[in-house]
Parts: C-alpha cells; structure tokens; sequence
C-alpha cells in the first residue's frame, strides 16, 4: 500500500509537546513519535493508554509463588520427608521459615523476567531485529512526529510549520 | 492558621477521661495477695487461660511436688497479674511516643536529603512531634516507678532475683537502675531537645531573609540522625529487650526502628488527610498522599523483612537459650503474634500495591488503621510475654490504656498544629513541593 506519511522533525522536547497538543487539538492522528529519550508527560499529551506491564508482572509473582510452594512440598514434605538435621518436615506449614527465602526469589524471579520478556515480545524487540527509525538522526538530537496524509497534504504542512518543526519531509511508506 | 475544632477537642478530652477511668479500675481490680490472684484465674477457668494454667499446674506437681515450689509459683502468678495494669499502660505509652519519635526520625531524614516534595508537611510533622515532650515524660515516669519497685516490669529490678542468677549478676554492670534511668534521660532529652531546636529554626526560616537557618536546620538534622541511630538502638535494648534479660537479638533495635517508622508515616498520612478535608493544606495534592502511602506500603515490607529474619535465624538454629523468646510467643500468643504480620504485611501489601489505590484518601485511612493496630499488637508481643505471660488478654485495662494515650496524643497534636501556619512561608523547596507531582 503506497501511502504517503509526514515527517516533522524538532529540536526541543517542549517544543514537540505543544506540537503534539496542537496537532491533537486539530484533530489529526498521530502515528508515531520518535524521540532520542524518554519525553516526560508525552504519553498522556498523545492520548496513550496507559501500560498493563505491572498488572502481568503481578500475576507473574503469584505463579512463580505458586510453583515454589508446590515444589518444595512435593520435594521435601511429600515425596521423601527426610530428617535432616532435626527440621520438622511432617507438613508444609512446620517447616515453611525455611523455605521463606525460595518462595520469596522465585516470586521475584518469575515477577522480573516474565514480565521482561512481555515487554520484549510487546515491543517486538529481539537480537536480529530490524531497525524502524526513518531517520538515524532521532537517536540523537531530533525529535519526529510521523502524521499520515489523506489528501490533505497542505493544510497539514501548514499546521506542522506553525509549531515550530524545524524541517518537514514527505516520504512514502 | 489552623483552629482546634471544639469537636475534636473535646473527642480527644472524652477519650482521656475515659481512658483514665478504665486505667484506674485495671489497678484498684489488681489482686494484692496470692490467694486473690488464684481466685481470678479459677473464675476465668472456662477460657483458654484457665485450661493453660491447668497444664502448667499439672508441669509442676509432676517434677517438683514440693510445697516450697508451689508457693514460689503462685508468687510469680501473682506478680504476672499484678503486671498487667502496668504493662498495658506501658504498652500504650511506648507505642504512641515512639509513633512521635518515628516521625521525628522521618522529618529529620526529609530535611537531611532535602527532599522536593515533601516541605508541605513540615508543619505536620512538627505538630506530631509536639507529643515527644509530654510522652516522654510519662514513659520516664513509668520507667521511673519500675525502678522503685513500684512494679515487677523489669525482672532484672529485682534484687532478690539478681541475687540468685548468674546470667544477670553478669549483666549488671548495663543493667542496673541507675545507670538505666541516666540513658533513659539523655535519650528523651536529646529528642526533645533536637526537636526544639528544628521546630525553633523552621519557624526563624518564616521570618528570615536568608537561608542560614535551613542550612543550620539541615545541619541539626544531619547531626540528630546519628544520635539518633545510636540512641534508638540503645533505647530498644533498655526499653523494651530488658522485659527479658535473658535474651538477646542484635538486629531488635532496627526491628523496634520499623514498627516506629511505619506507624510514624502512617499517623502523618492520617493526619495529613484529616487537615485537608477539613480545608487546610489546600497544595497538598494527591501525589503527596501516594508518596506516603508509597513510604507505608516499603516501610511495611521492611518491617516484615525484618520481623522475619529474626524469626527464622532463631527458628532454624534453635538454640535454647534464644528459642524460648519464640516459644513462648508461639505457645502463648498464637493469635496476636502471627495476626499481627497479617495485619502489618499481608494487608498493607495487597491493598497498597496498586499506585490508584495509594491516592484514594479513604483507602489511605483504612490502611492506615489496619497498621496501626497492627503495629499495636506489635509492641504488646514484645513485652506481654515477659511482664504477665500466659495471663494476658485484651481487656478494660489494655483498651483504656490506649484510649487515654489516644485522647492525649490527638489532644497535644493538634493542639501544637494551632501554634504556628500549616504552610511553611520561604522553604527554598516550598515551591518543588507545591507543585510535586507524581
């Protein structure tokens, strides 16, 4: 599909917020931002919805909580209750302080790296992985806000010229 | 400027009043000789105290039936009963000084690292802090009438005892009246004095134009949190560890350090909630509250992390000579001692995990309650065991105790909030913290 994007390049962070409000405010959408560091308050400005991640990483903790408790009393408690040097293995519960420090990393465990690789697999972000910046110059000094074109390709550079881009491109996508 | 509503006030007199009404029945009810103090434990047969006092009865007449050991038992039933009026008011004084001193600690550490967000509730804090002087002064006195044997809180008072042991003949030297009281005293002493001074200098900086009195401030403060952590570790020992002089745990004093804390931020947060509904603090915003519940819900893990250490490094080495402060814990205070993790991890984990949650004033309120009681329960296991043993319970006594600490503490508090503007004037981070969000 041949459609036709614009590129407006920044080169000031407060100034591409009040870029972003106005072009909010005249009702274009924006496709993307491209931005060489985190841009605070960019997210709400754009209208994002705000990030699940800490909701999975949660329910990460409770499985990864889960698989200790279950391992450990198969293993010590179940499967064979030895004495081992006078700890009372009859239940789970008796001898549970000792098993506090698993149960507590494993739930940190599963908490972090599930909720990481989430992160990755939501971002498609993997080693071999193309790079997506339309221009090399975002991961420096330039901020790009990407707006597609429905024909109407002059009212938009218009607008984008009056919040203070400091270069304007059309490319094709 | 903030007014003393006549309703609070005279809330908090009616609570006195009352407190102080239980807190007198608890000792003309005390029982004065053996023979009454077997008589309540025989009316009180039908719950589980009685069926306990049953099973160590039975203990004693196996192994030792001689009639010199019975008597001795019913001696030392006798002193436990006799405790009880006294360790609930001890417990209740304890708890709501260092509430203050918790708080004080935390203001000390905003001032020392000079925090942005956080200058609003100054005024707050030092309206708590008010509380530091007048429950001192009653936690001096209650540890001064232990060392006239006015009670039997502290075994290692006793010199009959001291006599016939070994382990507290060797300890002496630290634990001895006088030299216990002298600490007692520096200690209040140093608190109270850094606390006059902050309050003073944070007033001047209203009126100054210049800033040499923050910096002068930022400089006590930095000064005080070393006296601080050495008093507050030593105070833990003297204080509260000496209900068993038998035992002993090196981390308590960061144990002790925690419940304080957390009950502290907690009580700033209750009080800083109550000031803006009733339309003072008008810039504190609802981020302000979410950093404090943000300090609650660490300051409760970390409480638990430490609760937890030092229960299981004792648990899992079982030596006797530590194990038996766990023991008796275990046996005899089943429910406070592990409802109260409940109460103070459990809780504060699952309902403030959730950063909305955390700006929710009412959920701040209810959390901070649950605390609160939680870290009650804290203290009374700290000392409860070793003061009335197996006799405790949560009776007229213990309720009236902290209904009276309750009344006062709202009564100084607030009163002290009337003293001086809610908003500090020329903070060089007043303007940060007007416009802290998060």
């Amino acid at each position: 599909m041949a459609s036709k994007v614009i590129h407006a390049f920044y080169n000031d962070d407060d100034i591409l917020m009040l870029a972003v409000k106005k072009v909010k405010a005249a009702k274009h959408h924006i496709e993307e931002v491209y931005c060489p560091f985190p841009v605070h308050g960019l997210d709400k400005a754009m209208g994002l919805a705000p990030t699940r991640i800490a909701i999975t990483s949660f329910m990460y903790g409770c499985v990864g909580l889960i698989v200790s408790i279950v391992m450990m009393n198969y293993i010590m408690i179940e499967d064979w209750p030895q004495d081992i040097g006078g700890k009372p293995s009859f239940s789970y519960l008796e001898n549970m302080p000792a098993f506090v420090p698993i149960m507590f990393e494993l739930t940190v465990f599963f908490a972090a790296h599930l909720m990481v690789i989430t992160f990755y697999m939501r971002s498609r972000l993997w080693p071999f992985k193309e790079a997506e910046n339309p221009d090399v110059r975002t991961t420096d000094d330039l901020f790009l806000m990407e707006i597609e074109i429905h024909d109407n390709e002059e009212e938009l550079k218009s607008l984008l010229a009056d919040t203070g881009a400091v270069e304007i491109n059309i490319s094709e996508k | 400027m903030y007014t003393f509503s006549n309703r609070l006030k005279i809330a908090s007199i009616i609570l006195m009043a009352v407190g102080l009404i239980g807190i007198t029945y608890g000792f003309i009810t005390m029982p004065g000789t053996v023979q009454e103090a077997k008589n309540i434990v025989a009316s009180n047969s039908g719950d589980h105290h009685g069926d306990e006092e049953a099973g160590v009865e039975a203990h004693a007449s196996d192994s030792h039936a001689e009639a010199g050991h019975d008597s001795k038992h019913d001696e030392h039933l006798l002193h436990k009963l006799q405790n009880k009026p006294w360790s609930a008011l001890y417990v209740a004084a304890l708890f709501f000084f260092l509430i203050a001193l918790g708080v004080l600690a935390f203001y000390a550490i905003q001032r020392a690292a000079q925090a942005g967000w956080s200058p609003l509730l100054f005024r707050v804090m030092e309206g708590i802090t008010a509380y530091l002087l007048p429950g001192g002064i009653i936690v001096f006195a209650i540890l001064l009438a232990s060392v006239a044997h006015m009670n039997h809180l502290f075994v290692w008072m006793d010199s009959e005892v001291v006599a016939n042991d070994k382990l507290l003949q060797g300890k002496a030297g630290y634990l001895n009246g006088t030299f216990f009281l002298i600490r007692a005293a520096i200690f209040i002493g140093g608190w109270v004095f850094y606390r006059t001074i902050s309050r003073k200098l944070s007033l001047a900086q209203d009126e100054a134009d210049d800033n040499t009195n923050f910096v002068k401030n930022f400089r006590w403060s930095a000064g005080f949190l070393v006296f601080y952590l050495v008093s507050e570790s030593i105070m833990s020992w003297d204080w509260i560890m000496s209900v068993d002089p038998h035992w002993f745990s090196t981390l308590f004093g960061w144990y002790v350090f925690a419940s304080m804390i957390v009950s502290g931020i907690t009580v700033i947060a209750m009080v800083t909630i109550y000031l803006k509904s009733k339309g003072y603090l008008e810039d504190v915003n609802d981020s302000h509250i979410h950093d404090l519940g943000k300090f609650m819900f660490g300051f409760s893990i970390f409480w638990t992390y430490l609760w937890f250490a030092q229960f299981m490094l004792i648990w899992y080495a079982n030596i006797p000579e530590e194990v038996t402060y766990f023991v008796t814990r275990i046996q005899d205070y089943n429910l406070p001692f592990f409802g109260m993790v409940a109460l103070n991890f459990v809780f504060p984990l699952l309902l403030l995990m959730n950063s909305d949650f955390k700006r929710m004033n009412w959920f701040i309120i209810m959390t901070g309650i649950v605390i609160l009681t939680g870290h009650y329960f804290d203290f009374y296991t700290m000392i409860m065991p070793a003061t009335v043993g197996d006799q405790w319970s949560v009776g007229v006594s213990e309720i009236s105790s902290v209904l009276f600490f309750l009344g006062l503490f709202i009564f100084v508090v607030f009163r002290a909030l009337t003293t001086a503007p809610l908003q500090p004037k020329r903070n060089p981070f007043i303007g940060e913290s007007k416009h802290f969000h998060y």
